[in-house]
């Protein structure tokens, strides 16, 4: 599944904060996103997600292919990390966790509560949701925060298969994963400021 | 959607998940009632109908800040948002969640505190079977609230002060089930529009709730 995005422009809180943003995700591919903090990263994958609309632009190909993992992972403390991985494999309709448990080296923690693991573990389980999702198109909002070096090469990984079966990531991330994807900077598509019009002139 | 409605209904079992509390808080009320009042018994027993009903009503509202807050907070709501569950069966899920550990209980411990403010014979089948109809339309109007007011810091006293106002029709007409069954009148009125009331809950607001949860999660 191809995601076209066309001349999208988004806001945060009303206020645009990025316009005139153009790619296409092909399956296979990697695109890592950048830009400096406060840009609109994260409200240019919520759009894609489709938790946000956009100001203009269109989105297509997101509607029920997309896979999201935001800042925080969504888990529940007095669940077990199999009782957490297998509720969402549950609401995305599959079945077969181990895949996801062995990717990220959950295994040994498998029947500990979510809320006594460290923020890296924590990480790696809402990581490994990802893979229980089934879906096509795998959105990445800075994946690697408090990952060690082993458990981010055990992520890139994880990335590089999906890529093979003929999945597609975006990835918005400042640290170099080691993937072959192209970069799309958003830097360039801060929105613009309105131009004063006559009618707001008037005031000044 | 089955796994949504085992999942809440396992958080609210385990350590923190306050199951119980509403209970608790039910009992709590309704046993000072009778020290707030005096201890004369047909005084008691007047007023038992409205006092288990008004107890119950609070007890709902008690647990309903946590009931999408908790969700919001962890960010497992954004990832339901994106899941293939439609939002309005989410909220329809998390009131049913809801009713199965807060109102369900109460419906089946009111005839127990009946006795504590001696309510006539006649009236305890009418208390559980207008608290049976009733605590769902309780719920579900409090997920609309809950989910009005989610991501707001220290929502819990808005939602209070949002939901009660809807809550009224429903306690007007159940606590009325409740009276005139204990007096041996004619109930069929105000257990129709009690139904009523219920049904066109559960038929509408969910609809709204998932309405008003797309806007506040943008």
């Amino acid at each position: 599944m191809t995601l076209n995005v066309t001349d999208l422009a988004i806001a945060r809180a009303g206020i645009p904060v990025l316009e005139g943003v153009n790619f296409t995700l092909e399956p296979g591919r990697a695109l890592i996103l950048r830009g400096p903090n406060g840009i609109g990263k994260t409200t240019l994958l919520r759009t894609l997600a489709g938790l946000q609309p956009p100001l203009s632009g269109s989105i297509q190909g997101a509607e029920d292919q997309v896979a999201y993992a935001a800042h925080s992972d969504g888990l529940k403390p007095t669940l077990t990390v199999t009782e957490n991985l297998v509720f969402w494999a549950s609401v995305f309709g599959t079945v077969d966790i181990e895949p996801a448990l062995d990717a990220f080296d959950l295994k040994g923690l498998s029947d500990r509560h979510a809320g006594n693991l460290s923020a890296g573990q924590k990480r790696r389980l809402g990581l490994a949701r990802m893979l229980v999702t089934g879906r096509p198109i795998w959105i990445l909002d800075e994946p690697t925060v408090s990952l060690d070096r082993n458990a981010v090469d055990m992520f890139a990984s994880a990335v590089r298969r999906h890529l093979e079966t003929g999945g597609s990531a975006l990835i918005a991330t400042h640290i170099d994963l080691g993937l072959e994807g192209e970069v799309l900077d958003v830097g360039p598509n801060k929105a613009k400021p309105k131009p004063i019009d006559d009618f707001d002139g008037g005031f000044l | 959607m089955i796994a949504l409605l085992l999942r809440d209904l396992k958080l609210s079992f385990r350590a923190g998940g306050g199951f119980g509390l509403g209970l608790a808080f039910f009992l709590i009320v309704t046993v000072l009632v009778p020290f707030s009042v005096g201890p004369q018994s047909a005084l008691l027993s007047t007023i038992a109908p409205g006092v288990l009903w008004l107890g119950a009503l609070l007890a709902c509202l008690l647990s309903l800040d946590r009931l999408l807050a908790l969700d919001w907070e962890d960010g497992s709501l954004d990832l339901l948002a994106t899941a293939p569950l439609p939002l309005e069966s989410v909220v329809t899920i998390k009131a049913l969640a809801h009713w199965i550990t807060t109102g369900l209980p109460l419906v089946l411990v009111a005839p127990v505190l009946g006795v504590l403010l001696n309510l006539p014979v006649p009236g305890f089948s009418w208390l559980v079977i207008s608290l049976l109809i009733g605590t769902p339309a309780l719920s579900v109007i409090g997920t609309f609230g809950a989910a009005l007011t989610v991501g707001l810091k220290r929502g819990g006293l808005l939602l209070s002060l949002l939901v009660l106002p809807l809550y009224v029709p429903t306690l007007i007409f159940g606590a009325e089930v409740a009276r005139r069954g204990a007096t041996g009148m004619e109930t069929s009125a105000p257990v129709l529009m009690l139904a009523g009331i219920t049904a066109a809950s559960v038929a509408l607001l969910p609809f709204a709730s998932a309405a008003v949860l797309r806007i506040n999660l943008r």
